[in-house]
């Protein structure tokens, strides 16, 4: 049996192994956001978070590009209010917009024969049909990294690209490092998904994370 | 406890014995008796049976009993399973080391077989005994001439080292090797790889004097993390060419993740065999082709490639395939530029691909050869339309004006420059330490062209296409970025 963590549970494990996220914080309650929206300025993102919440997108659970501290408290509101109790719901993760239109996945996959591998893919919404995806097995070397990024077809992307600079690639591939340490290091890792991993201003982000563990080895 | 001594009794045995032997021709104990007398090996050959009939004029024995003390290394079994733990005794009592299984009935056949070979296993582990099988067609050992084997061919002697999981595959790698000349020195189908299995061989061949490189045709391995230690272990010390069965199945992965999704069976092999410096081809003939280059080419500095070419056509392909690779197409150095100048007409391409334009005259070709290898900035050149001329001479020559109208003369002309270039280039190569590969479909279409027949007698391969040269000089290159990867990365940790 594997238990999956919350998405904010999942970002602050990975985020010790160097896995690069924005800044965000977990509110317990709409007046909080509203101050963050304050402080922050600028257009956020809210996403109710918990240990049990399927289907974040298409229950209407992540809110994009919220503006303005009235408008934001009530995002978040109307988040703790859609929170069913098997949610496991711990409150609403809030962050700026993140803008980027390069988008690839990463991760962690448990190959029966094989062990734990590091995934890397095209991400986006067509990037199943695209199947543009490199796999190493774990602990990656450094040049096993870098080769997983010149493994992708889509070798442009890592360019200039329509008017975005260039993608800075030792931090593609510190990432995949980090995801390769946290595979090694973090008990009974079944699976971690980073999916988006957003291209922001030439750097790598995390957009979401998603750690399953196994039950048996977490609640030794 | 499998020691390489056990390996050396395999395939350089002092005698052999086949157990099983059969009078019928149609019968794997005839046609194994039949191969190890055929192909030239020089110790002792015994064959049971249990008439003692004759087979092929060799008086058999009843069984492994009889046999002299101490003096045979290996048995090749066709004997039923049942009867076969009470061989693997009489040939340990014998001082026998290997024996190879051909005889099925065992794991591949269901939960009773199974059991039989875990007992066999067992059996030979206590007896000290190494078995390789079983269900697997045999070997090939050339420096031994030894054709212990129940498929075609034998191969030419050579420096490549096939282990397979399927005998089907050792067979066609061994056909490609006939054809091409380039040679193997073992080959070994592994059948149900119950003791040991290729990953053994490669671990042998690593150490073997004998062997340049690994070829080899998987279908599955059963412990993958070992698998792959082991393999890079190999890698680190002689190159390996994998064709895999079966990469097209999905990896239907037990995890709800959207990565486990992506990660299947093929994308994983893929990515062990990068990080473990193993090749991995696309199919028999790419591997054949790989594990060729690797068996007799020097190996390339770096990745700057020339290409020369009689005429236009080819070197446009081969400029296309070089773009898809690890290889770099380099822009010729000016210096370089300046002494084809004076070598050629106006017209030839002043860049690379270096086309002559048909403008070689009878020394031109030599001289353009020795300055485009010999170039220090160039690492690896690939010489294409080679043989055209006696092409044209065969023509002549099966025509029916030949010998009369000065055909007899020009034919013979066209055959000595063909070969003559082949000569220059292939020379060029030694004396640099430079990979020149050479391309053509005559090859295939006409192996007793000139120019093929002069590669061949260089102990070169003949690349069948500009393609697939480019193509196997990538995968050597892809090696030196790997090994150099290791050198580097050992260096930062001092």
């Amino acid at each position: 049996m594997s238990k999956t963590l919350s998405e904010s549970e999942s970002k602050s494990l990975l985020s010790a192994y160097g896995v690069p996220f924005l800044p965000e914080e977990l509110v317990t309650a709409s007046s909080k956001a509203s101050s963050l929206a304050q402080r922050w300025g600028g257009p956020l993102a809210l996403k109710l978070c918990g240990a049990n919440i399927a289907h974040k997108s298409e229950r209407g659970l992540v809110r994009l590009g919220v503006e303005g501290p009235e408008a934001v408290q009530q995002a978040c509101q109307d988040l703790l209010d859609a929170a069913r109790p098997e949610d496991e719901a711990t409150g609403v993760l809030i962050a700026p917009m993140a803008t980027g239109l390069r988008e690839f996945i990463a991760g962690i996959s448990v190959d029966p024969v094989f062990g734990p591998t590091v995934v890397f893919g095209l991400g986006g919404v067509l990037a199943e049909a695209i199947a543009d995806v490199t796999v190493r097995l774990a602990p990656l070397r450094l040049y096993d990294a870098f080769d997983m990024l010149s493994s992708l077809r889509s070798q442009s992307l890592f360019g200039s690209f329509r008017g975005e600079g260039e993608v800075d690639r030792d931090a593609l591939a510190n990432l995949l490092l980090a995801l390769s340490r946290a595979s090694m290091e973090i008990d009974g890792v079944v699976s971690i998904d980073l999916n988006p991993v957003m291209i922001v201003d030439g750097r790598p982000v995390a957009l979401d994370a998603l750690v399953e563990l196994d039950r048996s080895v977490v609640s030794q | 406890m499998i020691t390489p001594a056990h390996f050396t009794a395999l395939f350089d045995p002092r005698a052999v014995v086949v157990a099983g032997a059969s009078t019928h021709p149609g019968k794997f104990g005839f046609v194994a008796l039949h191969n190890i007398l055929t192909c030239g090996y020089s110790g002792d050959v015994y064959a049971t049976n249990r008439e003692r009939a004759e087979v092929l004029g060799l008086q058999t024995l009843a069984d492994l009993t009889e046999l002299p003390d101490g003096a045979v290394d290996l048995v090749f079994v066709c004997t039923p399973a049942s009867t076969n733990p009470e061989l693997l005794r009489q040939a340990a009592a014998k001082g026998i080391k290997a024996a190879f299984i051909a005889s099925a009935g065992y794991g591949e056949s269901g939960d009773e077989g199974k059991q039989l070979q875990e007992e066999l296993v067992e059996l030979a582990n206590e007896l000290n005994i190494l078995i390789v099988g079983p269900n697997g067609q045999g070997l090939v050992s050339t420096p031994s001439q030894l054709c212990a084997q129940i498929v075609a061919p034998y191969p030419p002697a050579g420096r490549i080292g096939i282990a397979s999981q399927s005998g089907n595959f050792v067979s066609s790698f061994m056909n490609l090797s006939r054809q091409s000349g380039v040679g193997v020195s073992r080959a070994i189908s592994v059948g149900n790889a119950a003791q040991v299995g290729v990953i053994d061989m490669l671990e042998f061949y690593a150490d073997d004097p004998e062997t340049a490189v690994g070829l080899v045709y998987l279908e599955g391995v059963a412990n993958g993390r070992e698998f792959a230690n082991r393999l890079e272990a190999v890698c680190k010390r002689m190159p390996v060419v994998i064709v895999k069965g079966g990469a097209s199945g999905s990896g239907a992965k037990a995890a709800a993740s959207h990565t486990g999704s992506l990660a299947t069976d093929d994308r994983v092999f893929d990515g062990m065999c990068r990080q473990v410096g193993a090749a991995r081809a696309a199919s028999i003939a790419e591997a054949f082709d790989i594990a060729a280059a690797f068996a007799t080419l020097p190996r390339p500095a770096g990745p700057r490639l020339a290409i020369v070419t009689t005429v236009g056509g080819w070197g446009v392909l081969a400029a296309d395939a070089t773009a898809s690779s690890s290889l770099e197409l380099v822009d010729l150095p000016d210096d370089l530029r300046t002494t084809l100048d004076g070598l050629l007409p106006p017209r030839w391409s002043r860049n690379n691909p270096i086309d002559l334009a048909g403008g070689e005259t009878k020394d031109t070709v030599p001289a353009v050869l020795d300055a485009v290898v010999g170039h220090p900035e160039i690492d690896a050149t690939l010489v294409l339309g080679m043989g055209i001329q006696s092409n044209q001479g065969r023509l002549e020559r099966e025509g029916p004006f030949y010998p009369d109208h000065g055909l007899e003369r020009i034919v013979a002309f066209h055959d000595r420059q063909d070969s003559r270039y082949v000569d220059v280039a292939l020379a060029a190569s030694e004396a640099s330490v430079k990979p020149v590969l050479i391309a053509s479909e005559l090859a295939i279409a006409d192996p007793s062209n000139a120019a093929v027949a002069a590669v061949r007698a260089a102990d070169r391969y003949c690349f069948p296409s500009a393609e697939r040269a480019v193509r196997a000089l990538h995968f050597m290159n892809e090696r030196e970025q790997w090994l150099d990867s290791l050198t580097n990365e050992s260096a930062q940790q001092i």
